[in-house]
């Protein structure tokens, strides 16, 4: 997993370059400072589940399976809560602020970094839906932890990004 | 001894061939279509390499014909652009890069002691999306032709420098194919490089310390570690070039302020080291064939893992010399220049412990040792024609010309293609249990050597005095006449060395001489169990307490711990 997290790392520095080297080198509007809210719902959602995850972590440790589907359930709506929030801002973006992938270099890394992002998200909800049901069918026990423990570090790297995610988009970009 | 010795470990059974426990033809294709074990699909990563070759060597051939004279009619500069960008990059990610996996596949596990790679199953997702990549990519030839009736293969030469790649100067979706296609082989290395690396990192034997590894893991180890740093920079330039021509973006759009030399940092960023994981398992083999046909351990061993490791390193910062000429500041261009020059230091090391291993040594010109000599000296000259070429003022006269052709086919056919042979010659054995056909093998090497110097020492002066690249063909009177001429009659010759080779191949697998455990009498793990190895690859371990475990059984008197 750690060699997964470092490729993937690779493949987000250049979209976060892109963005970057981008930053206020677009020739029309919509410009980040004009439409972009500091992702507070999202943040406290995605940096939460980790906590969360965490938690779920320590009960499976000691055995507490049904906290440990709790507690892991609520990790899972925090990533789902996640995605839907970044629905419901790229539709004030796309329909509101008219900003799209092709309307400018803004718009074009905006959205394809977001939107990387977003999809590691949607994967890692698939994973923690797959090992959820898999345990609420009593396939899953104390003595995977250790498995478990390898399939929440792929989602703290995804909490990780995010927070490169605001630093240079939500703060960097509209400070500029 | 040159006729092998065999080593009684345990009681090793006659393994069966590939596919005879099915029995039937049928059976022998399923058994590698369902396959997960690291040998059959070391073999068919190979098969793959040599599938390609011949198709890509094929293109080569027609460029070759194209240019041998001034005013060629063989190909019109629609075929000709879509031949060239099809010969590298299918060269490159469909010959060369399923060789270094194939080797890894082969050779690692049963050089560490392990019973097969770490996620067989992933062994195999990571071989058939590497083959169907390439199927993807030929398809092009059939299903791209565009609306607009652009060519049908891509024809933005390898590198797909925008904004040639863009809607408007490419429609139809040859582009498309070429993004797509590698999108699909680069997870496929991407996966295979992890697999590899937790392989090395968690399945060796009880005593193989990684500072007891032999040079071929180690090289391979580096190699892969590039791969999973440096491809996600080409597919994310994928991406971002296909959500262009797709969705508008702007990436690499002037008119929206975007830059097309941003794409070219992007494609090199992963372009440079990924030449490095090319030669990088070239040099393992080189490591494994030089000493053992010298008689004498590797000189330096330590110095070589640093080395190794050094390069891979420091190739991670020399990209932009490939862009001396596109207009950076003198800055950029000189610390990409500086960073180029301190690259040779490291592989100077290399070469110089290679010569210092084979001096006092009692050299036995096998025929992998006649590749491996060929590619010290072959690689030498590319090397300095590589450092001619990062001098910066020298790169803006013979950047994209025929000499920095000349430069990487020196690399990738002297040094790299040369090393695979050597591997083949090498490995074989352990392979199939015979041994190459000896006499075959030299009128492939002599031929093959003639061909590769006929081709590619002439295009050093062709470039020298001004031919570029990329051009379909040429005006006579130019003074490039006859060194194309001489060029493409090279061609031929490695054409029909590299046929006398796969008929080797084949001829041996039946005919070949029985190679037993140990024909080349040398030093590491994979000589320590049949040839071909049993599926589980070893009964029985020898003990790993140094860095040449059978010497240590076969000269109990004289031990390597003693003196590492």
């Amino acid at each position: 997993m750690v060699l997964v997290i470092t490729t993937e790392s690779a493949l987000f520095i250049i979209f976060v370059v892109a963005y970057l080297f981008y930053i206020g080198k677009s020739l029309i509007p919509p410009y980040p400072h004009q439409v972009l809210e500091f992702p507070w719902l999202g943040s406290i959602l995605l940096f939460g589940s980790s906590g969360t995850i965490m938690v779920a972590e320590r009960h499976l440790k000691r055995g507490a399976i049904d906290r440990f589907h709790l507690w892991w359930a609520i990790t899972l709506a925090c990533g789902v809560g996640f995605l839907i929030w970044t629905i419901s801002e790229w539709l004030k973006l796309i329909y509101k602020d008219g900003l799209t992938i092709a309307t400018n270099l803004f718009g074009s890394t905006f959205y394809s970094l977001v939107g990387l992002h977003a999809s590691h998200v949607l994967v890692g909800a698939i994973l923690l839906s797959i090992i959820l049901v898999a345990s609420l069918r009593g396939k899953i026990r104390h003595r995977h932890h250790e498995h478990i423990e390898i399939i929440s570090w792929y989602w703290h790297f995804v909490d990780c990004v995010w927070a490169v995610v605001v630093t240079v988009v939500y703060i960097i970009s509209v400070k500029s | 001894m040159a006729n092998g010795t065999t080593i009684e470990i345990g009681k090793e059974q006659a393994p069966a061939r590939p596919g005879e426990e099915r029995g039937t033809l049928t059976g022998w294709f399923l058994e590698l279509l369902y396959t997960v074990d690291h040998k059959k699909l070391g073999i068919m990563y190979i098969g793959t390499g040599w599938l390609f070759f011949v198709v890509a060597g094929i293109m080569a051939t027609f460029i070759r014909l194209q240019l041998a004279g001034p005013n060629g009619h063989v190909v019109g500069p629609e075929t000709f652009n879509g031949l060239i960008t099809m010969h590298g990059t299918i060269m490159i990610f469909w010959v060369a890069m399923p060789f270094v996996f194939g080797m890894a596949n082969y050779v690692v596990p049963l050089q560490i002691g392990a019973r097969d790679m770490a996620f067989p199953r992933l062994n195999a997702f990571s071989f058939w999306l590497t083959f169907f990549g390439g199927c993807l990519l030929l398809f092009s030839y059939v299903a791209a032709p565009g609306l607009s009736g652009s060519g049908p293969a891509p024809d933005v030469a390898w590198m797909a420098i925008a904004p040639l790649t863009a809607r408007a100067f490419s429609p139809g979706s040859n582009v498309d194919y070429w993004s797509l296609s590698l999108l699909v082989t680069g997870t496929g290395s991407i996966t295979g490089a992890i697999n590899t690396m937790v392989t090395i990192f968690c399945y060796r034997t009880k005593g193989l310390t990684l500072y007891r590894m032999p040079l071929m893991t180690w090289l391979s180890l580096v190699a892969m570690f590039l791969i999973i740093l440096f491809i996600p920079p080409l597919s994310a330039a994928q991406i971002m070039l296909t959500l262009q021509r797709y969705l508008g973006a702007t990436f690499f759009d002037a008119q929206s302020g975007g830059s097309a030399i941003l794409w070219q940092h992007f494609f090199w960023i992963f372009g440079h080291p990924e030449v490095y994981v090319l030669v990088l398992p070239a040099f393992g083999v080189i490591s494994e064939v030089v000493p053992v046909f010298s008689r004498k351990a590797i000189f330096g061993y330590p110095a070589m893992v640093a080395a190794s490791v050094l390069i891979g390193f420091i190739s991670s910062g020399v990209w932009a010399h490939h862009m001396f000429t596109v207009g950076m500041n003198s800055f950029s261009i000189t610390f990409f220049a500086f960073a180029t020059l301190v690259i040779s230091v490291p592989t100077g090391i290399k070469m110089f412990n290679w010569l210092a291993t084979m001096y006092g040594g009692k050299i036995r010109l096998e025929l992998p040792m006649l590749f491996a000599i060929a590619f010290l000296f072959q690689f030498l000259i590319a090397g300095l024609t590589g450092i001619m070429l990062g001098v910066a003022p020298f790169d803006w006269q013979l950047n994209d010309s025929y000499f920095v052709i000349a430069h990487f086919h020196y690399v990738i056919v002297g040094g790299i293609v040369f090393a695979v042979f050597a591997a083949h010659y090498y490995w074989y054995p352990k392979a199939f249990g015979r041994m190459l056909d000896k006499r075959l093998g030299l009128w492939h090497f002599w031929l093959f050597l003639i061909g590769f110097h006929l081709t590619f020492d002439p295009q050093h002066i062709s470039g020298i005095l001004g031919m570029p690249r990329r051009i379909y063909t040429y005006q006579p009177g130019r003074g490039w006449d006859l060194w194309n001429l001489i060029s493409t009659i090279g061609a031929l010759f490695q054409g029909l060395g590299a046929v006398i080779f796969v008929f080797n191949l084949i001829w041996s697998y039946w005919k070949g001489k029985k190679a037993g455990d140990d024909p080349w009498d040398a030093w590491t793990l994979e000589w320590a169990t049949a040839s071909p190895p049993a599926e589980y690859n070893f009964e029985k371990l020898p003990e790993v307490k140094s860095r040449r475990p059978l010497w240590d059984l076969k000269h109990p008197e004289d031990p390597d711990w003693k003196y590492e």
